[in-house]
């Protein structure tokens, strides 16, 4: 029976609601804004190498921003808190966007080297621009829909680079205050979207926890404001 | 020495098999207690006959050649194999016709849990009977097939598909605005909708229902809440699901349906009601249907039909995690 329990708490339809919240850049701004809707997230802002926080209500699971899709499709969380970058590169993960946060705002740009006119030489005379970025479905729907060809490369680590060494063209990334952009010599030539914190649900548990998705949603509604 | 199979197709062991044996036969016996005689169609079928049923041609995502240069495609679901069935092979036969399935489908999605690219479908199809009590009938029978595979707990969601597409008719919102509102609906999008809207010229009542009914779920008091908005559209779609409701509640299951004016399902084919299954032991959906009252006439028989769809291989995930849960 105490096991059952256990896992009882596990399933979509009963215990704390489970939020899965990101760790890195926006997670502060993610732990004030539980502050505001009264969660308790002293536990959160320790040195604490622990996962799972219990946090009365609510039981908070930290992860990388990019893994908050995954684990709310198969509902391992009900609810999540992620950038709208990450939501536009996972646009194939089935999960509700219930609410802009408002906070973590970012451009998702194009950018290329200062005066450099090779964005618009390559696709002139070689057909196809060379895009490094860390967000290749972001990229390829971008070009595909305003009709250019791109030759997208996926890189991992800092994007800069690649258009400084000829490795690309230009590159896809997220930009906030377009200080590396402009150390680095780039410049932004294209906005491609704009992307803040978004609250996101389980398809399931949207439907079956209805009274406290709606609450939860309301109250974070409020104190995003 | 180990040999590769393609993505998304699995080898299914006797453990497992036995198991789904033993499901496929407790839904079998569901839905012949209700009258369903089962059929089998062709794997394979015609392209062109595939896409007759959904002209979009997502369905059918594996094609090839025949011998003779035809093009062939797997079916996707068994929905639109039985539209051509019905009409080709009970032309002349007094309808209702009811039949039941459990077969395989194919469709390129991403492989993840229960979600393989060659799966298992099991469901029913009623052809030639009317909303709601056809409907009415379909949702008890699914009910029933959830009892027998022990998912209790499982909640089917009752919403109506041509809701947004007549609402949007109302509020003269058409062209490119009109298709990113109903992507942002199919896609559970609810702050690209509210920016859409946003963008609208339109009163602030017809802002407020485009924003609230896609939240609108929930037992029969939602159907209250969004007439409050008004609307012919909203009218119309509330008084049809009403009326499913109140059958519903007379076949005794009303306590299964969660009435949810934000549903819409991606397929093509739907018209009036569309259902989803969940399950809280897991967090996808386990299946889905509605009815599609225009399906058959576009293989040259019109008849009002409806039906729906459990994916074999979820149901057993539900079955065990809800056996592990007690």
């Amino acid at each position: 029976m105490r096991v059952a329990q256990v896992y009882g708490a596990r399933a979509l339809g009963t215990g704390a609601l489970k939020l899965a919240i990101p760790r890195g850049a926006l997670y502060q701004r993610t732990l004030d804004l539980l502050d505001r809707i009264g969660i308790a997230t002293e536990g959160l802002r320790g040195d604490s190498r622990a996962l799972v926080f219990d946090c009365g209500e609510l039981t908070v699971i930290t992860m990388r921003p990019s893994d908050v899709p995954t684990y709310v499709e198969a509902g391992a969380a009900e609810v999540g808190i992620t950038g709208k970058d990450v939501l536009l590169e996972q646009r194939d993960r089935a999960v509700y966007e219930l609410l802009d946060l408002g906070y973590g705002a970012c451009r998702m740009v194009l950018a290329g080297r200062r005066g450099d006119e090779r964005l618009g030489e390559s696709e002139r005379r070689l057909g196809a621009i060379r895009i490094a970025t860390k967000y290749p479905r972001t990229a390829e729907r971008h070009f595909e829909e305003t009709g250019r060809q791109a030759e997208v490369i996926e890189v991992k680590g800092s994007v800069e680079l690649a258009p400084l060494v000829g490795l690309a063209d230009g590159i896809v990334d997220l930009v906030d205050t377009g200080r590396t952009l402009a150390d680095n010599d780039l410049e932004v030539h294209e906005e491609i979207a704009a992307c803040t914190a978004r609250l996101v649900a389980n398809r399931v548990a949207h439907k079956l926890r209805v009274p406290e998705v709606d609450e939860l949603v309301e109250r974070l509604r409020e104190a995003a404001r | 020495m180990t040999h590769r199979i393609p993505p998304g197709t699995r080898d299914i062991l006797p453990d497992e098999m036995r198991e789904l044996r033993r499901l496929q036969a407790a839904l079998a016996d569901a839905f012949g207690r209700f009258g369903y005689g089962e059929v089998a169609t062709p794997t394979i079928e015609y392209h062109e006959v595939l896409a007759r049923g959904d002209e979009r041609g997502a369905p059918a995502a594996y094609r090839f050649f025949d011998e003779r240069g035809e093009l062939l495609a797997m079916r996707s679901d068994m929905t639109i194999p039985i539209a051509r069935l019905v009409a080709s092979r009970f032309a002349g036969a007094e309808p209702p016709f009811r039949f039941f399935y459990i077969g395989n489908a194919y469709r390129a999605i991403r492989p993840q849990r229960g979600q393989m690219r060659e799966f298992i479908q099991a469901g029913v199809e009623l052809v030639g009977a009317e909303a709601p009590e056809a409907t009415a009938e379909v949702v008890e029978v699914l009910a029933a097939a959830l009892d027998a595979s022990g998912l209790s707990r499982a909640v089917i969601g009752l919403g109506d598909a041509d809701l947004y597409r007549q609402l949007l008719d109302e509020l003269e919102v058409a062209g490119p605005a009109r298709d990113r509102i109903l992507d942002c609906l199919a896609t559970h999008d609810l702050v690209g909708l509210e920016a859409e809207v946003g963008t609208l010229e339109m009163s602030d009542g017809s802002r407020r229902t485009l924003l609230e009914l896609p939240n609108m779920r929930g037992g029969p008091e939602v159907l209250d809440r969004a007439r409050d908005l008004g609307g012919a559209a909203v009218d119309r779609a509330t008084s049809r699901l009403a009326a499913t409701f109140d059958s519903l509640a007379r076949r005794g299951v009303g306590n299964r349906v969660n009435l949810d004016l934000g549903l819409l399902r991606d397929l093509g084919y739907y018209t009036g009601a569309i259902l989803e299954v969940y399950d809280p032991a897991v967090g996808h959906v386990l299946g889905g249907g509605g009815r599609y009252d225009e399906l058959i006439g576009r293989f040259g028989r019109p008849l009002p039909a409806a039906g729906f769809a459990l994916y074999l291989e979820r149901v057993h995930i539900a079955q065990a995690e809800e056996e592990r849960i007690g």
